[in-house]
């Protein structure tokens, strides 16, 4: 579609463009004891851009602004899901203590630059779409890790974040130039069909480029080895701000990997066709395995040691995008759809947990196990709701987390035989990280003394729990409309080879 | 030697030194420098790229994204790395260790 035309399928990001705009203007006239309410600017604008993804036609797949963006029901999917962690994340940040003394109006205002950055990601078809939109998500991210600017722990994390971050995507800016040099365009479609017709001797050249980009790609995700900055930026940031980077420019960062590796490594057609196919030389989907493979043991066996839950999560996070990556070498649309299941399911559990850690640091505690001792006994429903939070992330039934991890070992073990060491090695790592998930529920339950006094959480914290702890259970249980909203995104813009 | 692989010749160069000063320098300035240096070496190869492959705009586009982009990044960080400063009185990054190794 010409510019013009795609202005008409382009209104969630218009409106959003807005939001940021009104909300920066609008904190300009708030004083500064009143500049958390620019957070209800951008919950209307949140919610106006989530009417207007709903209201575009789903049956329309194209591309726009001359092939730089997708339009497609696999990127409206994520977009929702982008919306649905920023507006908890809103809603996490009023109950944080941490932010107390500062202004929040630029707060508020960056988180809605990141959705507008992460709703280009998913939709990037074009090379320079794609570094432009990981470059707005990492810019906005650095300056919102290192929000407490008096905090030093908080400084020290922005500080990681923006080193790691600015050096990894120049590495994969590197590898996009060799790959634009190699196929002549930064177009995905020209660039699959460049490599169609690539000479053998080429291959090494790709191999490299593929390499660096996986570097920009991998940190994104927090994939190891590009892991270095998670668990200090995870635990310097403002838990609201790490719970939200766990979260939802994760699942942007999935949404391009599978979209940039199934455009341009495989034929393109591979979501209708269960089956293994690439006709690249390329030992692409081995290179996912094995970085699947070392991401979920590096995670699991570093958590393990951790004292502090917010760095222990950190590592958690990591561990589950090592279990995503899993579904990738399969290559096929079970694999993606798992992905697609597993990321709402994560989203749930993952913020639910951070809340909880929010909560309990806000009411005078900590985030070591010490300060969680006796949680259970001194505010039960907090306790209890961790409990299942911790139960969810360790994949144990009746919880989201099972639905989750089953969706995506069942993909793996049907792509056949040649994948079922990664189904294993899978297996083993949920067995390790039952054994730090457990010890959170141990400490509350089975540790410190029991006081008398119960403290019961004021009403809006009890509604937040709530609406992230009842889905945890009830997707475990009746995930069908889940399971229905993702078939129903699985149709991807692609160009058959 | 043909022009097309000098100009890529020193880009690999470029790229190969900005990553040898990230990752010897301890100092948060100097650590931004490689990474200025490896932002433009990517640069170097998109518009040898682009004069010598045929594909003239694009390339040329892309680079000057990527300036736009790395002045954006340079901005922020010097400002995080100006805040270090004053937290801290430093800006060895090795001498920022408040957060569990």
């Amino acid at each position: 579609m010409n510019n013009l035309q795609s202005l008409s399928l382009y209104w969630p990001e218009l409106i959003l463009t807005v939001t940021v705009l009104v909300t920066i203007i609008a904190d300009l006239f708030y004083s500064a004891k009143e500049s958390g309410k620019t957070a209800l600017w951008v919950l209307g604008g949140l919610v106006l851009t989530y009417l207007a993804i709903r209201l575009q036609d789903s049956t329309i797949v194209t591309t726009l602004f001359m092939e730089n963006l997708a339009f497609d029901p696999y990127a409206s999917f994520f977009k929702t899901l982008i919306i649905l962690a920023t507006v908890f994340v809103i809603f996490i940040s009023q109950r944080t203590s941490e932010l107390d003394g500062y202004r929040t109006g630029e707060y508020y205002a960056l988180l809605a630059i990141m959705v507008f950055g992460m709703f280009l990601m998913v939709s990037a078809i074009d090379l320079i779409m794609v570094y432009l939109a990981i470059e707005i998500v990492s810019i906005s991210s650095f300056i919102l890790a290192g929000y407490l600017r008096n905090d030093l722990r908080s400084n020290e994390a922005s500080l990681k974040y923006v080193i790691y971050g600015a050096f990894s995507s120049g590495i994969m800016l590197f590898g996009l130039s060799i790959v634009f040099g190699l196929a002549g365009s930064t177009k995905f479609f020209a660039i699959q069909e460049a490599m169609w017709n690539l000479e053998g001797s080429a291959d090494f050249a790709f191999t490299l480029a593929t390499i660096f980009i996986l570097a920009g790609f991998g940190y994104k995700i927090s994939a190891v080895p590009f892991h270095f900055w998670t668990p200090d930026v995870y635990e310097g940031s403002p838990t609201s701000i790490t719970a939200y980077l766990s979260v939802a420019p994760k699942a942007a960062g999935f949404a391009l990997i599978i979209r940039f590796f199934n455009q341009v490594f495989g034929d393109g057609a591979s979501f209708m066709d269960p089956s293994l196919t690439t006709y690249t030389e390329l030992p692409w989907p081995q290179l996912l395995a094995v970085l699947a493979v070392i991401t979920m043991t590096l995670g699991n066996l570093v958590a393990m040691q951790q004292n502090n839950i917010k760095r222990m999560l950190a590592y958690s996070s990591i561990a589950h995008a090592g279990y995503m990556l899993m579904a990738l070498p399969t290559l096929s649309s079970q694999g993606v759809y798992a992905v697609m299941i597993y990321l709402v399911m994560y989203l749930f559990m993952n913020l639910g947990a951070f809340f909880v850690v929010i909560y309990v640091k806000s009411q005078g505690g900590g985030e070591t196990f010490d300060d969680f001792s006796g949680l259970g006994w001194k505010i039960p429903i907090v306790g209890i709701v961790m409990t299942i939070f911790m139960i969810s992330l360790t994949g144990i039934p009746p919880t989201a987390g099972f639905i989750g991890k089953f969706y995506i070992f069942a993909a793996v073990i049907n792509s056949g035989p040649q994948l079922y060491w990664l189904a294993i090695v899978g297996g083993i790592n949920s067995v390790i990280s039952l054994y730090y998930y457990m010890r959170v529920v141990k400490v509350m339950f089975f540790e410190g003394k029991s006081s008398e006094s119960v403290i019961v959480p004021p009403f809006a914290v009890l509604l937040i729990l709530m609406a992230l702890a009842i889905p945890t259970v009830i997707f475990g249980i009746y995930w069908v409309p889940i399971a229905n909203w993702v078939s129903k995104s699985l149709v991807l813009f692609t160009q058959v080879i | 030697m043909d022009s097309l692989n000098t100009y890529l010749f020193i880009a690999a160069i470029l790229f190969s030194l900005g990553l040898f000063g990230v990752i010897t320098r301890r100092n948060g300035v100097a650590v931004l420098m490689g990474i200025e240096l490896i932002l433009n070496a990517a640069n170097l190869n998109f518009l040898a790229f682009a004069k010598y492959g045929g594909m003239n705009i694009v390339g040329h586009i892309f680079a000057l994204f990527v300036i736009i982009m790395a002045a954006a990044e340079a901005a922020v960080a010097l400002a995080i790395i100006i805040n270090i400063y004053n937290n801290f009185r430093t800006i060895n990054i090795d001498d920022v260790r408040e957060l569990q190794q």
